[in-house]
Protein backbone atom coordinates (compact mmCIF):
# COMPACT_ATOMS: atom_id res chain seq x y z
CA UNK A 1 0.00 0.00 0.00
CA UNK A 2 0.95 3.64 -0.20
CA UNK A 3 1.86 4.75 3.32
CA UNK A 4 1.25 8.27 4.55
CA UNK A 5 1.11 10.24 7.78
CA UNK A 6 -0.80 13.33 8.77
CA UNK A 7 1.01 16.61 8.32
CA UNK A 8 1.59 18.73 11.43
CA UNK A 9 -1.75 20.35 12.23
CA UNK A 10 -0.39 23.89 12.33
CA UNK A 11 0.75 23.51 8.71
CA UNK A 12 -2.72 22.49 7.59
CA UNK A 13 -4.39 25.21 9.66
CA UNK A 14 -2.14 27.76 7.92
CA UNK A 15 -3.05 26.35 4.50
CA UNK A 16 -6.77 26.96 5.05
CA UNK A 17 -6.46 30.17 7.04
CA UNK A 18 -8.45 32.08 4.42
CA UNK A 19 -11.22 29.52 4.11
CA UNK A 20 -14.49 29.60 6.02
CA UNK A 21 -15.76 26.25 4.79
CA UNK A 22 -13.44 23.30 4.29
CA UNK A 23 -14.19 19.92 2.78
CA UNK A 24 -11.99 17.40 4.62
CA UNK A 25 -11.84 14.52 2.21
CA UNK A 26 -10.59 11.07 3.10
CA UNK A 27 -9.91 8.07 0.92
CA UNK A 28 -10.94 4.49 1.60
CA UNK A 29 -7.90 3.09 -0.17
CA UNK A 30 -4.35 2.76 1.16
CA UNK A 31 -4.53 5.68 3.59
CA UNK A 32 -7.45 4.06 5.37
CA UNK A 33 -5.43 0.88 5.82
CA UNK A 34 -2.43 2.77 7.21
CA UNK A 35 -4.72 4.93 9.40
CA UNK A 36 -3.60 8.21 7.87
CA UNK A 37 -6.59 9.38 5.88
CA UNK A 38 -9.67 7.24 6.41
CA UNK A 39 -12.99 8.15 8.01
CA UNK A 40 -11.61 8.23 11.54
CA UNK A 41 -8.68 10.43 10.59
CA UNK A 42 -10.99 12.76 8.67
CA UNK A 43 -13.09 13.21 11.81
CA UNK A 44 -9.97 13.96 13.86
CA UNK A 45 -8.48 16.41 11.37
CA UNK A 46 -11.78 18.24 10.93
CA UNK A 47 -12.00 18.66 14.68
CA UNK A 48 -8.39 19.89 14.85
CA UNK A 49 -9.00 22.38 12.04
CA UNK A 50 -12.04 23.76 13.86
CA UNK A 51 -9.98 24.03 17.05
CA UNK A 52 -7.14 25.72 15.15
CA UNK A 53 -9.58 28.23 13.73
CA UNK A 54 -11.14 28.86 17.14
CA UNK A 55 -7.69 29.56 18.53
CA UNK A 56 -7.32 32.20 15.82
CA UNK A 57 -10.65 33.63 16.89
CA UNK A 58 -12.63 32.58 13.86
CA UNK A 59 -15.25 29.98 13.06
CA UNK A 60 -14.64 27.27 10.52
CA UNK A 61 -17.28 25.06 9.00
CA UNK A 62 -16.15 21.62 7.94
CA UNK A 63 -17.66 18.89 5.81
CA UNK A 64 -16.30 15.44 6.59
CA UNK A 65 -16.43 12.86 3.84
CA UNK A 66 -14.48 10.00 2.33
CA UNK A 67 -14.40 8.76 -1.24
CA UNK A 68 -13.94 5.15 -2.28
CA UNK A 69 -10.72 6.28 -3.96
CA UNK A 70 -9.24 9.58 -4.99
CA UNK A 71 -7.10 8.10 -7.75
CA UNK A 72 -9.93 7.40 -10.18
CA UNK A 73 -11.76 10.01 -12.18
CA UNK A 74 -15.21 8.56 -11.55
CA UNK A 75 -14.81 8.63 -7.78
CA UNK A 76 -13.25 12.11 -7.70
CA UNK A 77 -16.28 13.35 -9.56
CA UNK A 78 -18.26 12.49 -6.44
CA UNK A 79 -16.99 15.81 -5.06
CA UNK A 80 -19.77 17.41 -7.11
CA UNK A 81 -22.28 16.54 -4.39
CA UNK A 82 -20.72 19.24 -2.18
CA UNK A 83 -20.40 21.83 -4.94
CA UNK A 84 -20.77 25.35 -3.60
CA UNK A 85 -20.49 24.20 0.02
CA UNK A 86 -16.74 24.67 0.53
CA UNK A 87 -13.99 27.21 -0.11
CA UNK A 88 -11.13 24.71 0.02
CA UNK A 89 -10.51 20.98 0.04
CA UNK A 90 -8.05 19.25 2.36
CA UNK A 91 -7.36 15.85 0.84
CA UNK A 92 -6.22 13.14 3.20
CA UNK A 93 -5.41 10.80 0.32
CA UNK A 94 -1.88 10.23 -0.85
CA UNK A 95 -0.32 12.73 -3.24
CA UNK A 96 -2.03 10.96 -6.11
CA UNK A 97 -5.42 11.99 -4.76
CA UNK A 98 -4.39 15.61 -4.30
CA UNK A 99 -3.06 15.69 -7.87
CA UNK A 100 -6.21 14.10 -9.25
CA UNK A 101 -8.42 16.66 -7.56
CA UNK A 102 -6.16 19.46 -8.81
CA UNK A 103 -6.32 18.00 -12.32
CA UNK A 104 -10.07 17.57 -12.33
CA UNK A 105 -11.15 20.64 -10.33
CA UNK A 106 -9.00 23.44 -11.80
CA UNK A 107 -10.83 26.17 -9.89
CA UNK A 108 -10.88 24.48 -6.46
CA UNK A 109 -8.06 25.10 -3.98
CA UNK A 110 -6.88 21.70 -2.76
CA UNK A 111 -4.32 21.11 0.00
CA UNK A 112 -2.57 17.97 1.24
CA UNK A 113 -3.50 16.75 4.71
CA UNK A 114 -0.85 14.04 4.75
CA UNK A 115 2.73 13.47 3.74
CA UNK A 116 2.98 10.52 1.37
CA UNK A 117 5.95 8.54 2.56
CA UNK A 118 6.52 5.20 0.81
CA UNK A 119 5.20 1.90 -0.54
CA UNK A 120 5.17 -0.46 2.37
CA UNK A 121 3.39 -2.89 4.59
CA UNK A 122 2.34 -3.21 8.20
CA UNK A 123 5.17 -4.92 10.08
CA UNK A 124 3.13 -4.90 13.29
CA UNK A 125 0.22 -2.90 14.62
CA UNK A 126 1.02 0.77 14.20
CA UNK A 127 4.32 0.14 12.41
CA UNK A 128 4.84 0.34 8.64
CA UNK A 129 8.03 -0.36 6.74
CA UNK A 130 9.11 0.42 3.20
CA UNK A 131 9.25 -2.62 0.95
CA UNK A 132 9.19 -1.33 -2.61
CA UNK A 133 10.59 1.73 -4.36
CA UNK A 134 8.39 1.54 -7.43
CA UNK A 135 11.53 1.72 -9.56
CA UNK A 136 9.88 0.20 -12.61
CA UNK A 137 12.41 -2.59 -13.21
CA UNK A 138 11.87 -5.35 -10.67
CA UNK A 139 14.80 -7.61 -9.70
CA UNK A 140 13.04 -9.57 -6.98
CA UNK A 141 13.36 -12.81 -8.96
CA UNK A 142 17.13 -12.56 -8.49
CA UNK A 143 17.14 -11.56 -4.84
CA UNK A 144 14.86 -14.08 -3.23
CA UNK A 145 11.94 -11.66 -3.21
CA UNK A 146 13.74 -9.05 -1.07
CA UNK A 147 14.25 -5.65 -2.64
CA UNK A 148 17.74 -4.12 -2.55
CA UNK A 149 16.51 -0.90 -4.16
CA UNK A 150 14.02 -0.05 -1.43
CA UNK A 151 15.56 -1.84 1.52
CA UNK A 152 19.30 -1.19 1.12
CA UNK A 153 20.23 2.29 2.37
CA UNK A 154 22.54 2.60 -0.64
CA UNK A 155 20.31 0.73 -3.13
CA UNK A 156 23.26 -1.49 -4.00
CA UNK A 157 22.65 -4.04 -6.73
CA UNK A 158 25.64 -6.37 -6.34
CA UNK A 159 25.85 -7.47 -2.75
CA UNK A 160 26.52 -5.78 0.57
CA UNK A 161 28.63 -2.69 1.01
CA UNK A 162 30.77 -4.31 3.68
CA UNK A 163 29.75 -1.94 6.41
CA UNK A 164 27.05 -4.04 8.01
CA UNK A 165 27.62 -5.52 11.45
CA UNK A 166 25.82 -8.46 13.00
CA UNK A 167 23.45 -8.48 10.09
CA UNK A 168 22.42 -4.86 10.65
CA UNK A 169 22.76 -1.89 8.32
CA UNK A 170 25.57 0.54 9.11
CA UNK A 171 23.31 3.49 8.31
CA UNK A 172 20.33 2.41 10.39
CA UNK A 173 21.43 0.06 13.16
CA UNK A 174 17.92 -1.22 13.83
CA UNK A 175 17.36 -2.25 10.20
CA UNK A 176 18.53 -5.64 8.91
CA UNK A 177 21.14 -5.49 6.14
CA UNK A 178 18.96 -6.56 3.25
CA UNK A 179 21.91 -8.09 1.42
CA UNK A 180 22.61 -10.26 4.46
CA UNK A 181 18.93 -11.27 4.38
CA UNK A 182 19.11 -11.95 0.63
CA UNK A 183 22.22 -14.08 1.12
CA UNK A 184 20.65 -16.08 3.94
CA UNK A 185 17.41 -16.56 2.06
CA UNK A 186 19.06 -17.67 -1.18
CA UNK A 187 21.09 -20.14 0.87
CA UNK A 188 17.92 -21.57 2.40
CA UNK A 189 16.45 -21.87 -1.07
CA UNK A 190 19.59 -23.56 -2.43
CA UNK A 191 20.20 -20.66 -4.79
CA UNK A 192 23.49 -19.29 -3.46
CA UNK A 193 24.83 -19.14 -7.03
CA UNK A 194 22.47 -16.27 -7.72
CA UNK A 195 24.72 -14.14 -5.50
CA UNK A 196 27.45 -14.49 -8.13
CA UNK A 197 25.36 -13.04 -10.91
CA UNK A 198 26.57 -9.58 -11.78
CA UNK A 199 23.83 -7.01 -12.15
CA UNK A 200 24.64 -4.74 -15.07
CA UNK A 201 24.80 -0.98 -14.74
CA UNK A 202 21.25 -0.02 -14.15
CA UNK A 203 19.12 2.22 -16.31
CA UNK A 204 17.21 4.31 -13.82
CA UNK A 205 14.99 5.98 -16.40
CA UNK A 206 12.22 3.58 -15.41
CA UNK A 207 12.45 4.86 -11.82
CA UNK A 208 11.09 8.28 -12.64
CA UNK A 209 14.46 9.91 -13.22
CA UNK A 210 13.33 10.67 -16.74
CA UNK A 211 10.22 12.57 -15.72
CA UNK A 212 6.68 11.43 -14.93
CA UNK A 213 5.95 7.88 -15.98
CA UNK A 214 2.96 6.69 -17.89
CA UNK A 215 1.55 3.26 -18.55
CA UNK A 216 -0.86 2.42 -21.34
CA UNK A 217 -2.61 -0.94 -21.55
CA UNK A 218 -3.96 -1.16 -25.05
CA UNK A 219 -6.22 -4.08 -24.16
CA UNK A 220 -7.96 -1.93 -21.56
CA UNK A 221 -8.25 1.36 -23.38
CA UNK A 222 -11.51 2.32 -25.05
CA UNK B 1 -14.55 28.16 37.21
CA UNK B 2 -12.71 26.00 34.70
CA UNK B 3 -14.42 23.18 32.87
CA UNK B 4 -12.71 19.85 33.56
CA UNK B 5 -13.89 16.79 31.69
CA UNK B 6 -12.95 13.46 33.19
CA UNK B 7 -13.14 10.36 31.04
CA UNK B 8 -12.83 7.29 33.18
CA UNK B 9 -13.50 3.63 32.91
CA UNK B 10 -16.28 1.77 34.66
CA UNK B 11 -13.85 0.27 37.15
CA UNK B 12 -11.84 3.29 38.24
CA UNK B 13 -15.02 5.32 38.78
CA UNK B 14 -17.25 2.66 40.32
CA UNK B 15 -17.09 3.91 43.90
CA UNK B 16 -16.95 7.55 42.83
CA UNK B 17 -20.31 7.13 41.13
CA UNK B 18 -21.74 5.41 44.18
CA UNK B 19 -20.68 8.30 46.39
CA UNK B 20 -23.09 10.68 44.69
CA UNK B 21 -22.76 14.45 44.57
CA UNK B 22 -22.70 15.03 48.29
CA UNK B 23 -20.23 12.28 48.97
CA UNK B 24 -17.90 13.40 46.26
CA UNK B 25 -18.07 17.00 47.37
CA UNK B 26 -17.31 15.96 50.93
CA UNK B 27 -14.28 14.12 49.64
CA UNK B 28 -13.04 17.28 47.95
CA UNK B 29 -13.98 16.40 44.40
CA UNK B 30 -14.04 19.70 42.48
CA UNK B 31 -17.39 20.99 41.29
CA UNK B 32 -15.74 22.04 38.04
CA UNK B 33 -15.19 18.42 37.05
CA UNK B 34 -17.66 16.32 35.08
CA UNK B 35 -17.34 12.57 35.04
CA UNK B 36 -17.82 10.86 31.68
CA UNK B 37 -17.94 7.15 32.32
CA UNK B 38 -16.89 4.60 29.72
CA UNK B 39 -16.99 0.83 29.71
CA UNK B 40 -13.21 0.91 29.32
CA UNK B 41 -10.76 3.76 28.83
CA UNK B 42 -9.59 1.87 25.73
CA UNK B 43 -12.96 2.77 24.21
CA UNK B 44 -12.06 6.46 24.29
CA UNK B 45 -11.31 7.86 20.86
CA UNK B 46 -9.06 10.78 19.97
CA UNK B 47 -12.04 12.51 18.38
CA UNK B 48 -14.00 12.33 21.66
CA UNK B 49 -11.21 14.07 23.56
CA UNK B 50 -10.94 16.74 20.87
CA UNK B 51 -14.69 17.18 20.99
CA UNK B 52 -14.41 17.93 24.71
CA UNK B 53 -12.06 20.81 23.89
CA UNK B 54 -14.36 21.96 21.11
CA UNK B 55 -17.20 22.06 23.61
CA UNK B 56 -15.25 24.27 25.99
CA UNK B 57 -13.17 22.05 28.26
CA UNK B 58 -10.21 23.80 29.86
CA UNK B 59 -8.71 20.50 30.88
CA UNK B 60 -9.30 16.85 30.08
CA UNK B 61 -8.42 14.07 32.46
CA UNK B 62 -8.41 10.43 31.39
CA UNK B 63 -8.46 7.80 34.11
CA UNK B 64 -7.85 4.14 33.43
CA UNK B 65 -6.65 1.06 35.24
CA UNK B 66 -3.00 0.63 36.20
CA UNK B 67 -0.95 0.03 33.06
CA UNK B 68 -0.43 -3.68 33.48
CA UNK B 69 -3.60 -4.43 35.41
CA UNK B 70 -6.34 -3.23 33.08
CA UNK B 71 -9.54 -5.18 33.48
CA UNK B 72 -9.58 -5.43 29.68
CA UNK B 73 -5.86 -6.16 29.45
CA UNK B 74 -4.68 -3.36 27.15
CA UNK B 75 -7.49 -0.80 27.39
CA UNK B 76 -5.73 1.72 29.60
CA UNK B 77 -2.54 1.40 27.55
CA UNK B 78 -4.51 2.18 24.41
CA UNK B 79 -6.03 5.19 26.14
CA UNK B 80 -2.58 6.41 27.14
CA UNK B 81 -1.39 6.18 23.52
CA UNK B 82 -4.40 8.19 22.36
CA UNK B 83 -3.88 10.81 25.04
CA UNK B 84 -0.32 11.17 23.76
CA UNK B 85 -1.70 11.68 20.24
CA UNK B 86 -3.95 14.48 21.50
CA UNK B 87 -1.07 16.08 23.40
CA UNK B 88 1.02 16.04 20.23
CA UNK B 89 -1.80 17.63 18.24
CA UNK B 90 -2.31 20.31 20.91
CA UNK B 91 1.42 21.10 20.78
CA UNK B 92 1.22 21.44 17.02
CA UNK B 93 -1.60 23.93 17.50
CA UNK B 94 0.51 25.88 19.98
CA UNK B 95 -1.66 24.88 22.95
CA UNK B 96 -0.34 23.57 26.27
CA UNK B 97 -0.29 19.75 26.00
CA UNK B 98 -0.67 19.49 29.76
CA UNK B 99 -4.30 20.45 29.34
CA UNK B 100 -4.85 16.72 28.93
CA UNK B 101 -3.41 14.05 31.17
CA UNK B 102 -3.66 10.28 31.54
CA UNK B 103 -3.88 8.83 35.03
CA UNK B 104 -3.48 5.13 35.74
CA UNK B 105 -5.26 4.57 39.04
CA UNK B 106 -6.28 1.59 41.12
CA UNK B 107 -9.83 0.40 40.64
CA UNK B 108 -12.54 1.48 43.01
CA UNK B 109 -12.75 4.73 44.94
CA UNK B 110 -9.44 6.02 46.05
CA UNK B 111 -8.25 9.43 47.18
CA UNK B 112 -6.11 9.36 44.04
CA UNK B 113 -9.22 9.71 41.87
CA UNK B 114 -10.25 12.90 43.67
CA UNK B 115 -6.65 14.06 43.68
CA UNK B 116 -6.41 13.61 39.90
CA UNK B 117 -9.46 15.81 39.40
CA UNK B 118 -8.10 18.43 41.78
CA UNK B 119 -4.73 18.42 40.04
CA UNK B 120 -6.38 18.98 36.68
CA UNK B 121 -8.48 21.79 38.08
CA UNK B 122 -5.45 23.44 39.62
CA UNK B 123 -3.56 23.06 36.37
CA UNK B 124 -6.40 24.61 34.38
CA UNK B 125 -6.51 27.53 36.80
CA UNK B 126 -2.78 28.04 36.37
CA UNK B 127 -2.96 27.84 32.59
CA UNK B 128 -6.00 30.07 32.30
CA UNK B 129 -8.94 29.58 29.99
CA UNK B 130 -8.62 27.28 27.04
CA UNK B 131 -7.37 29.20 24.00
CA UNK B 132 -10.15 27.49 22.04
CA UNK B 133 -12.76 29.46 23.96
CA UNK B 134 -13.99 32.73 22.63
CA UNK B 135 -14.86 33.95 26.13
CA UNK B 136 -11.98 33.64 28.53
CA UNK B 137 -13.47 33.49 31.98
CA UNK B 138 -11.55 31.38 34.41
CA UNK B 139 -11.13 32.26 38.06
CA UNK B 140 -7.69 33.61 38.95
CA UNK B 141 -5.06 31.25 40.24
CA UNK B 142 -5.36 32.50 43.80
CA UNK B 143 -8.80 30.93 44.12
CA UNK B 144 -8.14 28.01 46.43
CA UNK B 145 -10.56 25.23 45.64
CA UNK B 146 -12.61 24.19 48.63
CA UNK B 147 -14.33 20.85 48.83
CA UNK B 148 -17.18 22.56 47.11
CA UNK B 149 -20.71 21.43 46.51
CA UNK B 150 -21.95 20.63 43.04
CA UNK B 151 -22.35 23.46 40.52
CA UNK B 152 -25.56 25.35 40.72
CA UNK B 153 -27.96 24.09 38.16
CA UNK B 154 -25.77 21.16 37.37
CA UNK B 155 -27.08 17.63 37.42
CA UNK B 156 -26.19 15.62 40.50
CA UNK B 157 -22.92 13.77 40.22
CA UNK B 158 -24.53 10.44 39.61
CA UNK B 159 -26.68 11.74 36.80
CA UNK B 160 -23.85 13.91 35.51
CA UNK B 161 -21.70 10.86 35.47
CA UNK B 162 -24.15 8.90 33.44
CA UNK B 163 -25.43 11.41 30.97
CA UNK B 164 -22.10 12.62 29.60
CA UNK B 165 -20.82 9.07 29.57
CA UNK B 166 -23.66 8.17 27.28
CA UNK B 167 -22.78 11.13 25.11
CA UNK B 168 -19.11 10.18 25.09
CA UNK B 169 -19.79 6.60 24.21
CA UNK B 170 -22.19 7.66 21.54
CA UNK B 171 -19.63 10.03 20.17
CA UNK B 172 -16.88 7.45 20.33
CA UNK B 173 -18.88 4.82 18.57
CA UNK B 174 -20.32 7.18 15.99
CA UNK B 175 -19.95 5.99 12.45
CA UNK B 176 -19.25 8.61 9.86
CA UNK B 177 -21.67 8.68 7.04
CA UNK B 178 -18.99 8.85 4.42
CA UNK B 179 -21.28 9.16 1.48
CA UNK B 180 -23.28 12.17 2.55
CA UNK B 181 -20.53 14.10 4.26
CA UNK B 182 -21.04 15.43 7.75
CA UNK B 183 -21.26 19.16 8.08
CA UNK B 184 -20.00 20.73 11.31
Amino acid sequence: MIVAERKPVDEIVAMVSNAKRVLVLGCRGCVTVCSAGGEREVEILASLLRLGAKKQGRELETIEATLVRQCDREYVEGIDQWAGQYDAIVSMACGVGVNFIANLRPADPVYPGVNTTFFGGSAEQGVWTEQCAGCGNCVLHLTGGLCPVARCAKSLMNGPCGGSQDGKCEIHREVPCIWQSIHDRLARLGRQDDMNRIAPIRDWSSAGHGGPRKQVRDDLTV
Amino acid sequence: MPDIQIFCCHYTSQQAIAEGTAGLAADGFPASATINRLVCSGKLQVSTMLKAFEEGADGVCVVGCPENECHNLLGSQRAAHRVRAVRKALSELGVEPERIEMFHLPRGFHPEFVEAARRMEERALNLGASPFKSEKKVAPKSAEKPASPAKKGKAPAKAAAKAPAKKAVKSAARKSASKGGKKK
